[in-house]
């Protein structure tokens, strides 16, 4: 077992492990901040794939942005920061039934896929991956379209945003 | 002998390669030695940095600072270390232990973490990442986390009040930073730190001061410091997210609070000063390290003389600030310094670098003539008679009544 392999079994513990301790934490701020360790885990994982621009943009975005709206949310909301707050709703069955099924229709759509038991190629060390990823952003070879509406889509939530803070007058 | 630092870590890994150690295994010591290095080397300097502010804003407010203990008062901040370890560490009733004793680590850590990119001179940096400034912005984030853990932790309206005004704060002002470190980037072609002070032949703060300017001021907010001191201000909330912490852990947040100015001023002078740059640094790599922290150490000087300048704002100013000027600006800057680079030629960077000056001071004259536009017509509308608050029926014939129903 080489270094890097115990370096991702390590994350990978921690990972699931603060996973499970979002969903069965009982202090909703403190599962916040098991949030931002599983998000954390992930971004080193993203390192140990060598995607330093998806694990930097995964700390700014998840826990710079997301995870901090959260913990203010919580904060703000009164009671729900107490112990004694019922975890799950009366529609727990179905969530569960929900879920259920569609891990089951994961697994069915993933059945062909060779990728456990494949070797993942090597990346070639000499390009540089983030110039390529901006490149193939703007290229309309490759992802322009993607991107241009998911830049339209944040841009009506700006809009979106600014509507409903609005004084009208 | 012109680069002791390469040269010691030449002979140290060749003397674990001797021992019989795979060079896997010697990267990784030689990793750690150099963390274990530079962590130690900034959390002294640190001790040191208690010092310098106490001394400058005893200057500031014409007094002499600490004098007593040893030559120049220098030995004083030890003295100030003794005491705060000595103090009773109380952890307030009601407090969340492990969150509370979390976040002091997390404030300190967050600061020492930039130092991990930061190209201290041409052979002295820890990592030349390739998203090197956007990592910065990362780190940030994560300082902000330890913020708010710590005023939520405390039990403490007061330092829950201080938490929130600092978040707002901090991602408010997020914004106009990552905009306009994106001025550099366009500069250098390239998010390296190193890479991008290894281009700085002409120092960028000439081709971009509004960039530099707009840096500093999203910068001072991110510290908390004034006349962004809202977080902490004593007239108000007491103390703010720190309230509660006492002994070494209040001198954690202090401790990090300094270093983190002093490293703002590192990635200040890293952008656009030139970082390890000066005469004599490219052949002689230990001079580089004088030229940085030359460097650094004038922004910390620069932070301080605003801190120790300016009023506080107000919530309201501080937020509108951000949002109605600023980031417009920033994003204006962006856009035009993005198109001006395809226009200029890079072959020659004098001319390419005083063409960003041109436009810089066409923005800054606009800007003004934009602002006072605006300034005119609040003036006017302030000196607009308000309708008064008189008796029923005494409305002046003058005034609609619909107006005068407010």
């Amino acid at each position: 077992m080489t270094a890097l392999q115990v370096v991702f079994l390590i994350i990978a513990v921690v990972t699931l492990g603060a996973a499970l301790m979002v969903v069965t934490t009982r202090n909703l701020v403190h599962a916040a901040l098991w949030l931002v360790v599983t998000l954390f885990g992930v971004a080193v994982l993203y390192v140990l794939l060598d995607a330093g621009f998806l694990a930097v943009a995964q700390v700014i975005i998840y826990i710079g942005a997301i995870a901090i709206l959260f913990i203010f949310a919580v904060m703000l909301t009164r009671r729900v920061a107490s112990d004694n707050i019922p975890q799950t709703n009366n529609n727990w069955g179905w969530a569960a039934l929900v879920a259920v099924v569609f891990l089951g229709g994961l697994a069915w759509v993933l059945r062909p896929w060779q990728g456990f038991s494949t070797q993942a190629s090597e990346l070639s060390s000499r390009a540089d991956p983030l110039r390529e990823l901006g490149q193939a952003l703007v290229s309309p070879n490759a992802y322009v379209i993607p991107f241009e509406v998911a830049s339209v889509l944040l841009l009506a939530a700006l809009i979106g945003a600014i509507m409903v803070a609005w004084e009208r007058k | 002998m012109r680069d002791p630092v390469t040269l010691i870590a030449n002979w140290l890994s060749g003397l674990l390669s001797g021992w019989g150690l795979s060079p896997g295994l010697v990267t990784v010591i030689m990793v750690f030695i150099g963390v274990l290095a530079l962590a130690s080397a900034m959390l002294v300097l640190d001790i040191f940095l208690v010092w310098v502010e106490r001394k400058v804003v005893a200057r500031f407010q014409d007094r002499i600072g600490p004098n007593r203990l040893g030559p120049y008062g220098l030995v004083q901040p030890l003295a100030d270390v003794i005491k705060l370890l000595i103090k009773e560490d109380i952890i307030p009733a009601g407090a969340d232990r492990l969150v509370y004793n979390l976040s002091p680590i997390i404030a300190l850590a967050a600061a020492l973490l930039l130092w991990a990119v930061l190209p201290i001179s041409a052979t002295i940096y820890g990592t030349n990442l390739n998203v090197g400034v956007l990592y910065l912005v990362a780190v940030g984030a994560i300082s902000t986390l330890g913020i708010i853990m710590a005023g939520w932790a405390s039990n403490n309206k007061y330092a829950l009040l201080g938490a929130f005004r600092t978040v707002a704060q901090m991602v408010s002002y997020e914004v106009p930073m990552v905009i306009v470190l994106m001025v550099p980037v366009i500069l250098t072609r390239s998010m390296g730190l190193k890479d991008i002070v290894d281009q700085q032949v002409i120092w960028y703060i000439v081709a971009a001061p509004l960039a530099a300017i707009i840096f500093l001021i999203s910068n001072l907010a991110e510290l908390g410091r004034a006349p962004f001191d809202l977080p902490e201000a004593e007239s108000e909330l007491v103390a703010g997210f720190h309230i509660e912490y006492t002994g070494m852990k209040f001198g954690m947040f202090y401790a990090g609070e300094l270093l983190h100015a002093l490293t703002v001023g590192a990635i200040f002078s890293s952008l656009f000063l030139g970082g390890w740059r000066g005469p004599g640094a490219e052949a002689f790599p230990i001079i580089g390290v004088f030229w940085f922290f030359l460097k650094a150490f004038f922004m910390y000087w620069v932070i301080m003389w605003s801190k120790y300048t300016f009023p506080r704002l107000r919530v309201d100013q501080m937020l509108n600030f951000n949002w109605k000027f600023l980031t417009p600006l920033s994003l204006v800057i962006l856009m035009t310094t993005a198109v001006l680079d395809k226009l200029l030629p890079r072959t020659n960077m004098l001319v390419y670098s005083l063409g960003m000056l041109l436009l810089n001071i066409v923005i800054v004259l606009v800007t003004l003539q934009i602002l006072r536009a605006r300034a005119g017509a609040e003036r006017r509308r302030v000196a607009e008679p308000k309708p008064a608050a008189t008796p029923q029926g005494a409305v002046t014939a003058s005034q609609p009544p619909s107006g005068a129903s407010q």
